[in-house]
């Protein structure tokens, strides 16, 4: 409790873009309820507070941590080992947290190419071929900038999480359903779920949720949706768009879909999946029409990258988690 | 003993037609490699491409999927399945730096004991010369992530 009797709240961005931060703003006037019956104690997108602050702070006396972001460096790990030991409940908040995410796709290269695209290829001015250095003395004295490690990973591959919360980002109606358990328990009227429960989704797939009209899906061409007039009622799978909702987690309401376009997959795997891609896969592959081997081949160049578009969220949170070159350097 | 490397090559059957080749080799005294263990399954459609990724991330040199042959299935068409999931999976896996070497689909019928005894040494061979996987995800995960020395990024060139 703080100094005014209100629990703390914090809530942190790791290897992450900072759409949860505005995911969680887009839940309008609740905010005004997370600040009500919250004491805000470490936030850096939305107020200033240092680590050393937090630091300072007594071991589980922050009530909730909505972590968002993967590990991608060793202040990344720092401060999710920080937090983990500050908060009462820690919550992977987005799909980077509980499954790695974009800068998941990283760990399909290794971290000497990574830097080589970044740092020499055309679209960079970099004649002298400058790199950053971990570790720089100036008058002031010697300063550290975070090191990559070469291998992106989840949270809960670094520390245990009691919650997760899926979505990239989590949508807002979600988080504002639970912000809203959270101030309900505070109030003694609702009762937390089982620890290490997904919480702010369903729990069936995306295509449960979708409304569009489902056949029998028998795909002779894979296309990109730039080349194909969606139809507003089919099924976007059955129309040769590679759509990813019948391996995702249920809790959008399928607005992808709804809008014409297919589900890329952000909610994770669904319940029970423990391999999104392999999931996904398997789905894929069984409504290709074909029986013939050659043909079958010329159907799959339709999925020119198997491994960014099944794993598009999921390569951290995967069976094989990397790529050899992403860990073999 | 000698030290040649002994790859873990798990086998996929399906109950009607590979396992009762496999059948039919044990009881006809065939001899085919230990280094595969064979898992029964109803049928090559049941085969769940996560099957293959865990058996990888969990040690495995080489994974062996079998079935009954084209137009021989049980289930009528499921092992066509098991062969358009097959190819997706190797290329997946061809990304992911497993040498498609690793990972091979055989048809066999009931009948052909020597055909699969055939199939199985020649797999062990080839995945014998490529030596082990080792995925990092079957022993110390923390080796993934361990930044060596070699890989902190602090060149500069000026």
């Amino acid at each position: 409790m703080s100094a005014n009797g209100k629990p703390k709240f914090a809530m942190y961005w790791a290897a992450s873009c900072g759409g949860c931060e505005i995911a969680v703003l887009n839940i309008h006037e609740k905010i005004l309820d997370v600040d009500a019956n919250f004491e805000v104690v470490f936030w850096p997108v939305a107020m200033d507070a240092k680590y050393k602050d937090v630091e300072a702070m007594e071991d589980g006396s922050i009530l909730l941590t909505l972590f968002n972001g993967a590990i991608r460096n060793d202040e990344n790990e720092h401060i999710a080992k920080l937090l983990r030991q500050k908060s009462k409940i820690l919550v992977a908040f987005g799909s980077c947290a509980n499954e790695g995410c974009m800068p998941a796709l990283a760990n399909l290269s290794s971290i000497k190419d990574i830097m080589d695209t970044a740092f020499t290829t055309i679209s960079t001015e970099n004649p002298s071929n400058i790199r950053p250095q971990p570790y720089f003395t100036v008058p002031e004295g010697e300063l550290h900038i975070p090191t990559l490690f070469p291998i992106v990973r989840t949270l809960d591959q670094v520390v245990p999480v009691d919650y997760y919360m899926p979505g990239c980002p989590p949508e807002s109606h979600q988080i504002a359903a639970v912000i809203d358990l959270v101030i309900q328990v505070l109030q003694g009227n609702a009762q937390l779920p089982p620890a290490g429960s997904v919480i702010g989704a369903g729990g069936s797939t995306v295509c449960d949720e979708c409304a569009r009209k489902r056949d029998v899906k028998k795909i002779k061409k894979f296309d990109r949706i730039q080349n194909v007039m969606i139809d507003a009622e089919i099924c976007i799978l059955e129309q040769g768009v590679l759509c990813s909702g019948p391996a995702t987690r249920s809790g959008c309401k399928a607005i992808c879909p709804a809008a014409g376009s297919p589900c890329i997959g952000c909610y994770g795997p669904a319940e029970g999946a423990l391999d999104y891609g392999a999931r996904l896969m398997s789905a894929v592959a069984s409504v290709v029409d074909s029986n013939d081997p050659a043909e079958i081949e010329k159907i799959f160049e339709g999925i020119p990258d198997p491994a960014g578009q099944f794993y598009r969220f999921n390569l951290a949170g995967s069976l094989m988690r990397a790529s050899k070159s992403g860990w073999n350097g | 003993m000698n030290d040649q490397f002994e790859p873990v090559i798990i086998g996929f059957t399906c109950n009607w037609c590979s396992y009762r080749a496999a059948d039919m080799a044990g009881t006809a005294r065939m001899k085919y490699s230990p280094n595969i263990r064979l898992i029964r399954l109803m049928c090559s459609g049941r085969l769940d491409p996560t099957f293959v990724l865990k058996a990888f991330a969990g040690g495995a040199d080489g994974v062996m999927i079998t079935g009954c042959h084209p137009g021989d299935c049980h289930y009528v068409e499921q092992n066509y399945k098991a062969l358009r999931r097959f190819i997706l999976l190797r290329k997946t896996l061809v990304q992911m730096g497993i040498e498609p070497g690793r990972l091979k689909l055989q048809w066999a019928s009931a009948a052909e004991g020597a055909i699969f005894t055939e199939e199985v040494n020649k797999f062990v061979e080839q995945v014998r010369s490529l030596g082990p996987l080792n995925w990092p995800t079957s022993g110390g995960f923390e080796e993934m992530f361990a930044v060596p020395e070699h890989m902190l990024v602090k060149e500069v060139t000026t």
